[in-house]
């Protein structure tokens, strides 16, 4: 049986909604404009912003440098953050409290200082190469979501499951790979995902840590913001929302949306 | 192949809050001895102790001819039973089952084997391809025995069990373990809160309390002979008199109690009595009459108990329970003696 809204709420509701998806149609609007700046509603129609996209090559390797960051990045992320969340779980009664909280330091540090102090501590400092500054960067900024989301399934994880386990005669690293991984799977992926999309979308670190010939999209659509102010960029947005929509589609069709705000 | 298990001298924490003291206990091969004790007295921890994950401050632990004590959990060798059952949720029935036989090296064929002739065994064929989520609490229980049981440890344990099963299936469920136990001979220590479990699924039970073993026996003796007054408590004996000698003529010793009162005991029942000791009384063994010799007390409340009448009897050294016959009513607030049934009684050194 559904139970009937009050009318104020719905009206609530839909405005708020409204207010959050709007932009994006003005976006989608902007970006079939057969004007050379941005605007809205649309003058005439055209698909060239959109071809645009691939003329400028900057746009190319900036997107496959931030799908290679957002992955690798996503990937140490979770590296450190698996075996940090486990621990943090499993010796709970004998870890110091504030130890958990040191993993969820770079969500509070403002992004801007966080990629201000890395620009200066290891661009200038230790003089890495821009990917791997790049890469740490966003490793560093993902790393909470995967401490996070990783140890909220394995705060719901049964550990006598693994000391069973180990009792019949797995060693405790093939235990924790064959019995404990794939029953917090599920976290796994949430966080996978969580911390693919942050990276996908960094701006304020990224705008401190990429270099001579090496970018991000989202710092190359500022970039050619500021010289162009024409509706590619609005283009650039879409693709990324489908992009954005495609995960979040794939997440549905398989685990649940939400499962992402468990 | 059965071995012993023997426990020596063994302390343990938990960061700096010490759980079992100087704790020795030595099971026999084949047998299968309970751990009893109220909540917290580190019953889990000795299971945790001989199955390597936790360490002991001191003490060692031998299995058979190997040493236990340092040895890694996954070398041990022993199958463990857990309370909230521990079943692999990824792994279907049969796949639980085969786990310890995957890491023993076994084939896939010969581990289907085994893992369906064990699941036969515990009744479980039909559920062999299951996931664990589709099973009830007693079907789940018995996967995590046939687990267990399939790697033929030389050494079992079981922690609780049955403690999340209805009553009749806990019944049923105790004696499959013990049949299954019984039938290959597997060295057993079990661990349980419920006095009638421990008593009627083992050879001998060892009553804990606050990290000691207060007295290690068949169940005949714990319950006929306590050795002491924590023992006596927990098996019921819920009178315990302190008493001192006042004098001693052959076999007979008179003794007093705190408030007084007099009564004469024979060695010849009781053994040798020391000078200071404990009179320890179930309240049948506690004879509630009008008069004759014995304690005074004044009765209080009376309840029925269809073979007898229990009395709650007042003196001023303390409260006792006694029972009287059906054929003489006594009101509450009338003045009594209780008599001491010498067969029913125990004479336990005294605590001071
Ligand atoms: N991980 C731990 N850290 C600190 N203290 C613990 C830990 N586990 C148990 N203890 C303490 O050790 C003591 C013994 O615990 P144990 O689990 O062995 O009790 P138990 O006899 O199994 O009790 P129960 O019947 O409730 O299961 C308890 O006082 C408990 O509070
Ligand atoms: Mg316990």
């Amino acid at each position: 049986m559904r139970n009937t809204l009050h009318p104020a709420l719905t009206i609530t509701a839909s405005i708020i909604f409204i207010i959050l998806i709007a932009p994006l149609f003005i976006i989608l609007g902007a970006a079939v404009s057969d004007t050379n700046y941005l605007t809205f509603p649309p003058q005439g129609f055209t698909m060239r912003w959109f071809s645009n996209i691939f003329e400028i090559s900057a746009f190319r390797t900036t997107a496959i440098t931030s799908l290679q960051i957002a992955f690798f990045g996503t990937f140490l992320a979770l590296l450190i953050g698996i075996p940090a969340a486990y621990a943090l779980n499993r010796f709970r009664i004998r870890l110091p409290s504030w130890l958990s909280n040191v993993f969820v330091l770079p969500i509070l540090v403002p992004e801007i200082v966080l990629g201000f102090s890395l620009m200066k501590s290891v661009t200038i400092g230790l003089n890495l190469p821009v990917f791997t500054t790049l890469l740490l960067g966003h490793a560093l900024l993902v790393l909470p979501y995967a401490v996070r989301v990783v140890g909220a399934s394995l705060a719901s994880f049964d550990f006598s499951i693994e000391e069973a386990a180990i009792s019949l005669g797995c060693p405790p690293l093939k235990a924790f790979l064959t019995v404990v991984l794939p029953n917090i799977s599920a976290g796994v992926i949430a966080a996978f995902i969580l911390a693919f999309i942050t990276s996908i979308n960094d701006v304020s670190i990224s705008l401190f840590l990429t270099g001579p010939g090496i970018s991000t999209l989202p710092i190359q659509i500022l970039a050619h913001m500021e010289q162009f102010f024409d509706p590619t960029i609005a283009s650039v947005s879409v693709l990324l929302m489908l992009l954005t929509v495609g995960v979040m589609a794939i997440v549905e069709a398989t685990l649940g949306l939400t499962f992402l705000t468990k | 192949m059965t071995v012993s298990l023997t426990l020596d001298h063994i302390t343990a924490h938990y960061g700096s809050t010490q759980v079992l003291e100087d704790l020795s206990l030595a099971i026999k091969a084949g047998e299968l001895v309970s751990l009893l004790g109220s909540s917290g007295c580190g019953k889990t921890t000795t299971l945790r102790l001989v199955a390597g994950f936790l360490e002991p401050t001191s003490g060692t632990i031998q299995l058979g001819e190997r040493d236990l004590t340092r040895l890694a959990a996954h070398k041990r060798d022993i199958g463990l039973v857990f309370q909230n059952y521990a079943l692999f949720p990824h792994l279907s029935v049969r796949d639980n089952v085969a786990f310890g036989l995957k890491q023993r090296g076994l084939g896939g064929t010969e581990r289907t084997a085994k893992a369906n002739a064990m699941l036969e065994r515990v009744g479980l064929s039909s559920f062999a391809d299951r996931m664990p989520a589709a099973l009830s609490g007693g079907q789940k229980q018995r996967v995590a025995l046939a687990r267990a049981l399939v790697i033929e440890p030389p050494l079992l344990m079981f922690d609780e069990p049955l403690s999340n099963l209805d009553a009749k299936l806990r019944v049923d469920m105790r004696v499959e373990i013990r049949r299954l136990q019984r039938a290959n001979g597997t060295t057993s220590l079990y661990v349980t809160h419920d006095q009638e479990e421990a008593f009627s699924i083992s050879d001998r039970v060892a009553i804990m309390n606050a990290g000691r073993i207060m007295q290690l026996d068949r169940p005949e003796v714990l319950y006929q002979r306590p050795a002491n007054s924590f023992v006596a408590r927990f098996v019921g004996f819920e009178n315990l008199i302190g008493m001192t000698v006042t004098a001693r003529d052959g076999e007979t010793v008179t003794a007093v109690t705190q408030a007084g009162a007099t009564l004469k005991l024979s060695q010849s029942v009781f053994g040798a009595i020391p000078d200071r000791f404990v009179l320890a009384a179930r309240p049948d063994g506690l004879a509630v009459s009008r008069e004759g010799e014995g304690i005074p007390v004044t009765l209080g409340i009376r309840t029925y108990l269809g073979r007898a009448y229990q009395y709650q009897c007042t003196t001023p050294a303390g409260d006792y329970l006694g029972n009287g016959p059906l054929t003489e009513l006594l009101d509450p607030g009338t003045a009594a003696v209780l008599t001491p049934v010498p067969e029913q009684c125990c004479i336990l050194p005294s605590d001071a």
